[in-house]
């Protein structure tokens, strides 16, 4: 990947999560700590000030740069659960990967992830987004249709309990809110398959 | 300085400087003591950052035992923990106990030179599960 699109992706990924901030925090206020926008705009903010230096170093590094800085300023549990899907996504990936190796790094990134928030799938997580997205990359979906099954995926953290963090806090008061990390996860997605659709 | 080091991280800055004021009643200086709490940009939360710096301060050869609030704070001293990295890692426990009760435990049983497996077993006694 060209320097010059590693930072279009930094660009569209930051872009979305400064747009959707207030939301992000509306949906963490209604069952978390109501920090979520704030904190992961302060992070891909962060990436954006240094997204021509890390474009600079080849793929795997980059990523694994983007994961440290944002595990450095989100100041969240966000920040070591992105932080952790981007580092293992540059330790898994080969400097020029294909689909399947895209795939497949994927895969193991959402283990890691997995790991540090011990938890898994069907918990009202970032992994109910993170997993859908992955069978619909491996089964070899279009941009377009890994994005919707995205954001179908958060909206089917709706009806879930939190398990995990803060919300799992309210139990069954957790149900009827859409995720906020789910939510994030989907502008991700959406951003960034977008953006290398059109590289 | 032998005994194993004590690090509080709480999302309130007032709560970490609390437990730790309540540790050093109990132990004084016999155990280093280090504490962070929040994002570190005025807001509750915590930081990677600070933490890996409290681990720093409170160093000991016997080991380090962190004593954590809520689920951010575990996860992002975990992260701290790892980025650490070997061979310091191996001598850094991240505590299931109640902060404040789990720190001044940890931290008296610590003063009597206890290992760091016998001060970690002593927070954990105060959980629950």
């Amino acid at each position: 990947m060209a320097a010059s699109d590693f930072s279009r992706l930094i660009a569209a990924a930051a872009d979305t999560i400064a747009a959707h901030a207030e939301e992000l925090t509306a949906l963490d206020q209604a069952i978390g700590d109501g920090d979520h926008g704030l904190n992961m705009k302060r992070g891909f903010e962060a990436v954006r000030a240094e997204a021509d230096s890390f474009a600079a170093k080849p793929l795997p590094e980059a990523l694994k740069a983007v994961g440290t800085k944002l595990v450095m300023t989100v100041g969240g549990a966000s920040g070591p659960l992105f932080g952790t899907l981007f580092m293992a996504l540059g330790k898994e990936l080969p400097p020029a990967p294909d689909r399947d190796g895209l795939a497949t790094a994927l895969d193991k990134a959402i283990e890691a992830v997995a790991a540090r928030g011990k938890s898994q799938p069907g918990q009202k997580t970032m992994l109910d987004v993170l997993q859908p997205v992955y069978e619909a990359l491996a089964q070899g979906k279009t941009a377009a249709e890994i994005a919707n099954a995205a954001d179908k995926a958060a909206e089917a953290t709706v009806p879930m309990k939190a398990l995990r963090g803060r919300a799992s806090f309210l139990g069954e008061r957790s149900i009827g809110h859409m995720d906020a990390g789910a939510r994030s996860t989907a502008l991700l997605v959406r951003a960034v398959a977008e953006a290398i659709e059109g590289i | 300085m032998s005994n194993v080091g004590i690090v509080i991280v709480s999302h309130s800055p007032l709560v970490a400087e609390g437990t730790a004021d309540m540790v050093r009643q109990m132990v004084g200086d016999e155990v280093p003591l280090a504490w962070c709490g929040g994002n570190g940009h005025g807001g509750l939360g915590t930081s990677v950052e600070a933490i890996m710096a409290a681990i720093d301060e409170a160093w000991s050869e016997a080991g380090v035992a962190i004593l954590v609030d809520l689920g951010g704070a575990e996860t992002n001293s975990e992260m701290a923990v790892e980025m650490i990295g070997e061979p310091r890692s191996h001598k850094i426990v991240v505590c299931n106990a109640p902060i404040v009760e789990g720190a001044v435990m940890a931290a008296t049983e610590s003063s009597g030179g206890a290992s760091l497996k016998e001060v970690v077993a002593t927070a954990h006694e105060l959980s629950p599960s």
